[in-house]
């Protein structure tokens, strides 16, 4: 490889100003030595080494917990096995009526967060923005961020009664903050150099922002629609045992249901699906986050 | 009246700026002035830190000079930037038709407009690579090809060529002074390399260290195409190297 270059500069030397042709094969012959192009696995691979792990978590998980009600501990009424756990999720699964509390719970988690997007990404850039904003309202917004959503709910009880509407307020409470603080923290960050050059280009204002700045802060706004997802999660979790709607089943009530008739594996199987749901948008969360990494070179290379 | 407009683009006047204030405070550029007629390839000179680019960030407009103007009359001024700056959630392809998307260029023209640029900087096909896939001299040909894009009548490439290998440097130096020509774009173009200064401009002018002064401005009149390597060049850049010294020397006392 070393002569290759070594013949192709002599050429290039030969000629005071080369012609079109010259440089052509002579750029292209130093081109090649300069990229590599890596093949990448097939997809099943890529799924499966992202998946085994967390399968062999959840099996040792499984296994303590049998550990556990096999050591006596707590009556198997009070404390049932995860085989008796796993077989009533079963059974639910095959029911209309969970799917359908499945689909309440989700589509409240859909609407409330979408609304927490809206109100926390235009704080956010009203306060990364305007100086003032950012003095008058920016260390409430972690105030708020820090308050347990569940305090909410009192007031959410008095303003909306047992209604979505005092659901939907809290769960926007809850994500807002940290979907705010995630857009402000991105523009924060935005490399200087990076505005500069977006400025000699002639951008300036909205285009500035749409062309440069927001792409610039999408990590850290995807940190904070991650969170903001969490807290989102966290506040419907708790508004469905508290605020019960009348004729509107959820996993939440159903939880609360089996709790009242003392139901403990309904209890568990109820929990399982939380659970599910909560590994299944982590997952989503983490593919995209991936897939911004790998697109901006921020994955390290892979090693075979 | 044209003629008196078009005997400068750009024109220099008694520029100062000084960085911060108290026992911060860093006096970048002392007073500079220089003109660049329009159409003419003027290569900067100057120790590391003496504000070379900070006077091509007045230039482009992006900072302001603490004194004294800059007048470029209604002509575009294009940077290129030290680092390749690259952005990296686009595409070379991408980065190259920003500037075109700012000015409201229509998607099809961009394309065409991206494929040649390019090719310009031979490397065409690879408008989908993504920055972090290719090495630092292709990177630098991107941002090239970007700089180009901005369809700039006066070009400021601050040290373009700083990280490439001296062979893909010569290459690029002949597509430079082949683009130069064909356009007739004025360049004012920031190198360390003496040599390099020589090899491509109508003029050098070199500047002092802290404050950054024009110390010399040397005509360079030796007829094109010229080699980095010819004994012309290499004679006025030891004249150059030598006075570049002496600045050095008397900066240290
Ligand atoms: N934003 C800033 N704030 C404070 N000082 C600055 C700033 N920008 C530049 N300087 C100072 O101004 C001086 C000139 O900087 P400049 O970047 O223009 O140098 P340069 O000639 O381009 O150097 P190099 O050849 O190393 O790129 C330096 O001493 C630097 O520390
Ligand atoms: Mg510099």
């Amino acid at each position: 490889m070393a002569t290759e270059v070594t013949i192709t500069s002599a050429t290039a030397r030969a000629t005071p100003v080369g012609s079109a042709a010259d440089i052509d094969a002579a750029l292209a012959g130093l081109d090649a030595l300069e990229t590599a192009t890596e093949p990448r696995p097939p997809l099943a691979l890529r799924i499966w080494s992202v998946t085994w792990p967390k399968l062999g978590a959840i099996i040792i998980f499984l296994l303590l917990w049998q550990v556990v009600v096999w050591s006596g501990w707590k009556p198997s009424y009070v404390l049932p096995g995860p085989g008796e756990a796993l077989s009533d999720l079963g059974r639910r699964v095959t029911t209309g009526d969970f799917w359908s509390a499945a689909a309440r719970t989700l589509q409240r988690a859909v609407a409330g967060y979408a609304l927490a997007i809206l109100i926390g990404g235009i704080v956010g850039v009203a306060v990364a923005r305007f100086a003032l904003l950012r003095s008058a309202v920016g260390s409430f917004i972690t105030a708020l961020q820090t308050m347990p959503s569940i305090v909410w709910f009192p007031l959410a009880i008095l303003l909306f009664k047992l209604t979505e509407s005092a659901i939907l307020f809290v769960v926007v409470l809850g994500a807002a903050p940290s979907i705010a603080n995630g857009v402000i923290s991105g523009i924060d960050y935005v490399p200087p150099l990076l505005t500069r050059l977006g400025r000699t280009m002639g951008a300036r204002g909205l285009q500035l922002y749409r062309l440069v700045v927001a792409p610039a802060a999408l990590p850290s706004v995807v940190a904070g629609l991650k969170q903001g997802w969490a807290f989102a999660w966290r506040s419907l979790m708790a508004g469905e045992l508290l605020v019960v709607v009348p004729g509107h089943p959820s996993i939440g009530s159903d939880l609360e249901d089996s709790r009242q008739l003392l139901d403990t594996v309904g209890v568990l199987a109820m929990m399982m699906t939380i659970f599910v749901i909560g590994v299944l948008v982590d997952a989503a969360f983490n593919a995209g986050d991936r897939r911004m990494r790998a697109r901006r070179g921020l994955l390290p290379p892979r090693s075979h | 009246m044209t003629a008196v407009i078009d005997a400068s683009a750009v024109r220099i006047d008694g520029v100062s700026r000084i960085f911060g204030s108290g026992s911060h405070r860093v006096h970048a550029l002392d007073n500079v002035s220089f003109d660049a007629r329009p159409g003419e390839f003027v290569c900067l000179l100057g120790a590391s830190g003496c504000g070379k680019s900070t006077l091509l960030g007045i230039l482009a407009g992006i900072d302001n000079p603490t004194s004294g103007t800059v007048d470029v009359g209604d002509r575009q001024v294009g940077l290129m930037f030290q680092d390749s700056a690259l952005l990296p959630w686009l595409t070379a392809g991408g980065n190259v038709a920003l500037p075109m998307k700012i000015r409201g260029v229509p998607r099809a023209d961009r394309k065409a407009r991206v494929e040649q640029l390019l090719a310009l900087v031979r490397l065409a096909g690879l408008a989908d690579k993504r920055p972090h896939e290719l090495s630092g001299g292709m990177r630098q040909r991107v941002s090239l090809a970007r700089a180009f894009a901005q369809e700039a009548d006066v070009l400021c490439m601050d040290e373009p060529f700083g990280a490439l290998d001296a062979m893909t440097r010569d290459l690029l130096h002949d597509e430079l002074e082949r683009i130069w020509r064909e356009t007739g774009v004025t360049i004012l173009f920031v190198t360390h390399d003496v040599r390099e200064a020589v090899r491509l401009g109508d003029r050098v002018v070199l500047l002092s260290s802290r404050p950054g002064r024009v110390a010399e401005i040397f005509d360079v009149g030796l007829p094109r195409p010229r080699r980095i390597d010819s004994p012309d060049v290499a004679a006025l850049a030891v004249a150059i190297t030598d006075r570049l010294r002496e600045e050095v020397v008397r900066h240290g006392h």
